[in-house]
């Protein structure tokens, strides 16, 4: 992967962006368990696969997500937080 | 050694003798299985054997002995880490290694060279203060040392970096050395397989068995083995691995890369490390620079290596070393590494029985190779992992127990 389509700004250089790891839902700190919060805290999804995955745009200060394979590196699509649905 | 040599001289045949034997099809039932034929699997099955007797053991390697990150590494051995769990662990480790020729019977090139971490801000050196006040509190040879020792050690050092990040002091280790990393599995599966280990190359395990909690055997693409024991030492694999037993850890694995230039007269005496820019270097016994960077910045598994990380690696040993800049890199590879969020290794037992694991040895796995393979052999054959790595044990993550060791990580990360 040497470029990345950002959802505002189209496609730039890998260089200007920054990774930020696995998108991951948040359990409830109040309701859940000690070891289901833990489990949020540390572990990870490590096995190789089409991941959901957080990336800034650095020069935009853009948030955004890619859906990429982490065992081929291609990103398939690339959207604006929420806006799943229209990208 | 040079009696047996003598007899050669009166024949015409020279047998090169094989390091061990061409194992192709596994038995039905095993003691033990070992998935992985790198250095820590084969030092594991090498102690079982040695240290308890457990001979009924096969080593499982899809690929080729030593093919993975045992011959990635760029061979530093060292045990200046931070906390007092790592440094006594890492410290074992380079005790066993010292005394390692002799017991395998090989020459690893075990060559004492001293490491320098160059600090290049105060930030730096207040760390490396902290790091030598810690390895000498466990009896470490670690020290703060200023830009003078370390030109007397390296002379050819550009000490201001060419004027990028000029070196204000080193934490200098006297015991920090360079290995000759193949020669190491080679070792540990000869001395292995002549105590009746057998070692399976090109041998995929696709499944783990557990019934009821407890594993009872592994699906290959050689055929099923029951086995009552599993030890995983699959560097960059083993999220795989832990996927097909049903554990979660932390572990996400980077791709580490590293480069060698083209050979020249002997010059780097020792090993000279530079968190700030990203550098690692000495240089092996057949005169090329060996030089590692950081990690690469995102998740993925794959051993591709880049331009990127050749120009940047360059643009830094250049401003180190100003006159390296016609000396040309020959070769440049990656490895997977599994990284954990602590820095620190995960050994031991798991929720499943009879499932051990020996993993998550991201930048720091070659060092380890030798007290990895003694303790995780002791935790398979009593079922209970020994004192100096219960501080690396799964849970300590649920327990909220970090081994805080990446300050000890040898780049910026």
């Amino acid at each position: 992967m040497k470029l990345l389509q950002c959802p505002v700004n189209g496609t730039r250089p890998i260089s200007e962006f920054t990774y930020g790891g696995e998108y991951r839902e948040a359990p409830d700190p109040q309701t859940c368990s000690d070891k289901v919060w833990a489990d949020y805290v540390h572990n990870r999804h490590g096995a190789p696969g089409l991941k959901k995955e957080w990336w800034y745009h650095g020069p935009s200060g853009t948030w955004f997500i890619a859906e990429r394979n982490t065992l081929t590196d291609s990103v398939s699509r690339t959207y604006l937080f929420g806006q799943e649905k229209d990208a | 050694m040079p009696l047996s040599l003598l007899k050669y001289a009166l024949s015409r045949e020279h047998p090169a003798p094989r390091f061990f034997r061409d194992c192709t099809e596994p038995k039905k039932t095993y003691d033990a299985v070992i998935i992985g034929g790198g250095g820590h699997g084969l030092a594991a099955a090498y102690y079982l054997a040695k240290d308890f007797g457990i001979t009924n053991v096969a080593v499982l390697e899809k690929g080729y002995i030593g093919g993975g990150n045992t011959g990635r590494n760029t061979t530093i051995v060292r045990s200046n880490y931070l906390t007092p769990e790592g440094v006594n662990f890492y410290d074992a480790s380079v005790q066993m290694y010292e005394g390692l020729s002799q017991e395998l019977d090989i020459n690893l090139f075990y060559s004492t060279r001293g490491h320098f971490t160059l600090a290049h801000t105060e930030s730096a050196m207040r760390t490396m203060r902290w790091r030598a006040e810690v390895n000498k509190h466990v009896g470490v040879e670690s020290y703060v040392v200023g830009p003078e020792e370390i030109l007397k050690a390296c002379p050819q050092l550009d000490i201001s970096c060419s004027g990028q990040a000029p070196i204000l002091g080193a934490l200098y280790h006297a015991p920090g050395s360079v290995a000759r990393h193949d020669a190491v599995a080679w070792g540990y599966a000869k001395e292995a397989d002549r105590m009746g280990v057998e070692i399976f190359q090109n041998t995929e395990v696709t499944g783990i068995d557990v019934k009821s909690g407890k594993v009872v055997g592994v699906q290959t693409n050689k055929g099923y083995i029951s086995t009552g024991r599993v030890l995983s030492a699959v560097a960059g694999f083993t999220p795989r691995i832990t996927e097909m037993v049903g554990i979660e850890t932390p572990i996400v694995i980077h791709p580490l890369q590293a480069c060698v230039s083209e050979p020249m007269k002997p010059w780097l005496n020792t090993i000279l490390v530079s968190g700030s820019l990203h550098v690692y270097v000495s240089q092996s016994s057949r005169g090329e620079l060996v030089m590692g960077s950081s990690l690469d910045p995102y998740e993925v598994h794959s051993t591709r290596s880049s331009l990127d990380f050749v120009e940047g690696l360059s643009s830094h040993i250049v401003d180190m070393f100003p006159f390296l800049g016609n000396v040309k890199v020959v070769r440049q590879w990656a490895g997977m590494a599994d990284i954990t969020p602590d820095f620190a290794p995960i050994m031991g037992k798991t929720p499943v029985e009879g499932f051990y694991l020996d993993a998550g040895w991201g930048t720091w796995g070659f060092k380890a190779t030798p007290i990895s393979g003694k303790t995780m052999a002791e935790t398979m054959a009593r079922d209970m992992a020994p004192e100096l790595i219960k501080s690396f044990r799964l849970s300590r993550f649920e327990e909220y127990e970090l081994t805080g060791e990446k300050g000890a990580a040898s780049v910026g990360h």
